[in-house]
């Protein structure tokens, strides 16, 4: 009999074991899944994970990639984790992403063509503020009618979609783009760029936003009362109310956090890698963040990894596709099995399995 | 603009279409909700179900196949859900994200060479003279069968929760599973057979979508569907008639904002388009703010049980 024991406390060596070992089995999943597909499992495995960082033929292409795709990924993971913490389910940051880059686009937009030095911190204060505002609408329902925020933040997702369609054909079209939607290209307009700080490493401001995030919330988190409220509340409710933490206070905090980065990610995407406002504007970050920050163990450090690892399967995928002719909807599912995998080892966190004769329970 | 070509009976028999898909889903996450369990999966299950209904239907010809074999990969995926949920586990927030993620992914790979196809026909159910009434023949006697067995699948659900003893049962495991444990209940068995019940509704609802309503394979067609659904569960209260109501209500809203775009309103279709999701927020506001609402919901929903406890 194969019975599972509850461990005293979470053990260590598996917190860090599990998302390795999830990682391994994924590999192995997928490849049965790229075979089921007709293709070599090796070779798919290995045109995702290794050639897009060491092949001599696409590695100068890809690696500056990893930062550009990792940048967002860990931006919106960081805020989202503080929220995961504290058991406060923001799953829409996909929906404050779009809201963060139509704001600071249009903040932009309005001073075109003028050049000045403060219109690119202008566009990323509007994007923050954008996404931080549309994140407070789910937050401000849960802590003034109790409105369940799980589906209210992803209903949203859909809604900032239309909006963006509707400001993509409408208000931010580019009045000089022959009709076609899609605003005029931010990342061309000198006041507006935003460039590849350092050549050849693909860091933009948005990756340099993503380190301080990073930075900003393993202090907050372990170094000050606001975390240390965040882990009470998510670990034992009870006694967090019991310490005086005020609960509808830490959902404005998780949600006011997770929207302002998924903001920032955004009008950093949009002023730098993607250029315009489109419709096809967002291509998931903010869903995909979600397992980023389970990957990371929902800690900073291991959400900067998580992100890293995240961002290679993205361009291993395009790789794979462009090479191996692999679809790139394969990653997606890919990246969806990673997360089942993880949750599924997570069990060695918190229990012992034993074998052997059960105890009456 | 010129409201005159929208069409009474159209209109009320394809609000009935419309609901359909949300009335199976929402119908499955009632029983895994009134179970204890929180299955944030639903859209991930239904739109499998789309494509795996729809696979079938084609490569056989027969959507009654089609319908069947959605129904297994909606509770296949379901059953994922269940074994991480309840003997890993694991968080069913993260796993329902999770079963939803992958659901998306695995249906746009399964899809691909799917699309542009049109399914074999689910023909409306011929009734004789019955179908032939003014208004009442097109709008309650001029469906395919799918949408008669959604209405006595409600009835089913209704009778099973609140006349049966298994649903009584199924209650208590979601009201209390450490107390239903203590009687001697399998509380692991039962959750595992309400979460697989879910995922066949779900896949059930997502053919729906696939095989009538659209009736197409595209990536990503469920569109929100999935949480629409389980919006429609909160603001039934927990209760298969109010289910019924929800699912009507907002299959209702999206077929008139459709026949209002149709019909050229001085709106911009993206707003329209956007309407059904704002209203359900508006109708989980409202229902939430009133007292009553939140005390609705089962006791035990979204908590995990080991016996260790």
């Amino acid at each position: 009999m194969i019975a599972l024991e509850r461990r005293a406390a979470p053990s260590r060596a598996w917190l860090w074991g599990a998302p390795l070992l999830a990682v391994a089995l994924t590999m192995i999943a997928g490849g049965l899944m790229f075979a089921a597909l007709g293709k070599d499992p090796v070779a798919a495995i290995r045109t995702i994970f290794w050639d897009p960082l060491f092949d001599p033929q696409f590695a100068a292409y890809s690696r500056p990639q990893l930062l550009v795709k990792a940048g967002p990924l860990v931006l919106i993971a960081t805020g989202l984790a503080l929220g995961f913490r504290a058991g406060v389910w923001n799953i829409g940051a996909e929906g404050q992403y779009i809201v963060g880059a139509l704001c600071g686009a249009g903040a932009g937009l309005a001073l075109y063509p003028m050049e000045a030095w403060f219109i690119f911190p202008l566009m990323v204060l509007a994007g923050a503020l954008g996404g931080w505002a549309w994140a407070m609408i789910p937050a401000i329902l849960k802590t003034r009618f109790n409105t369940n925020e799980i589906l209210v933040s992803l209903l949203l997702v859909y809604v900032a979609e239309s909006l963006l369609a509707s400001a993509a054909v409408g208000v931010l079209r580019n009045p000089e783009g022959g009709g076609f939607p899609g605003s005029r290209n931010l990342s061309q307009w000198a006041s507006s760029a935003n460039p590849e700080l350092i050549a050849g490493t693909g860091a933009h401001w948005g990756v340099v936003a993503a380190l301080i995030a990073v930075i900003l919330a393993y202090v907050v988190l372990n170094r000050h009362l606001t975390g240390f409220h965040i882990k009470l509340a998510g670990q034992a409710p009870r006694a967090a109310r019991f310490a005086g933490v005020n609960p509808a206070r830490l959902v404005l905090f998780c949600f006011g956090t997770a929207g302002l980065l998924a903001g920032l990610a955004g009008v950093f995407e949009v002023t730098g890698p993607a250029g315009q406002i489109g419709i096809d504007f967002n291509v998931g970050y903010g869903f995909t963040a979600i397992i980023v920050a389970f990957l990371g163990r929902l800690d900073p450090l291991g959400i900067l990894l998580a992100g890293l690892l995240m961002a290679l399967t993205y361009i291993g995928g395009e790789l794979a596709s462009f090479m191996l002719g692999i679809p790139v909807a394969a990653i997606q599912a890919f990246q969806g099995m990673l997360l089942f995998f993880l949750l599924a080892v997570d069990v060695l966190t918190n229990f012992r399995i034993r074998v052997g004769r059960r105890d009456i329970a | 603009m010129d409201l005159s070509v929208i069409s009474p009976t159209l209109l009320v028999a394809s609000l009935m279409v419309a609901s359909t898909p949300l009335l199976l889903a929402a119908l499955g996450e009632l029983v895994v909700e009134k179970a204890g369990v929180l299955n944030l999966g639903v859209e991930g299950m239904m739109i499998v179900g789309a494509i795996g209904g729809f696979a079938i239907a084609v490569e056989t010809g027969s959507p009654v196949a089609g319908f069947v074999a959605a129904a297994v990969a909606g509770a296949a995926l379901a059953s994922v859900f269940g074994v991480l949920t309840q003997f890993l586990l694991a968080n069913q927030v993260a796993t329902g994200l999770a079963t939803t993620l992958f659901g998306l992914g695995i249906s746009s790979l399964m899809g691909q060479s799917y699309s542009g196809i049109r399914p074999p026909a689910t023909p409306r159910l011929d009734l004789g003279p019955l179908g032939d009434l003014p208004f009442v023949g097109r709008v309650v006697f001029g469906h395919d069968w799918v949408v008669y067995f959604s209405l006595l699948l409600t009835f089913a659900v209704w009778w099973f929760l609140n006349r049966s003893r298994a649903g009584l049962t199924l209650r208590a495991v979601g009201e209390n599973h450490a107390a239903a444990h203590a009687l001697g209940i399998k509380v692991v068995a039962i959750r595992m057979a309400a979460i697989a019940f879910g995922g066949a509704c779900a896949g059930l609802g997502g053919a729906y979508l696939s095989l009538v309503r659209v009736p197409q394979w595209t990536e990503g067609m469920t569109s929100g569907a999935g949480w629409i659904a389980l919006a429609i569960v909160v603001f039934a209260s927990w209760r298969a008639g109010r289910v019924l109501l929800g699912a009507y209500l907002f299959g209702g809203v999206t077929v008139l904002q459709l026949n209002l775009q149709a019909a050229g309103v001085a709106l911009p279709v993206e707003y329209l388009s956007m309407s059904p999701y704002l209203i359900t927020i508006a109708v989980l506001v409202l229902m939430s703010a009133r007292r009553r609402g939140a005390a609705a919901a089962p006791a035990s929903l979204g908590q995990s049980f080991h016996a260790s406890q």
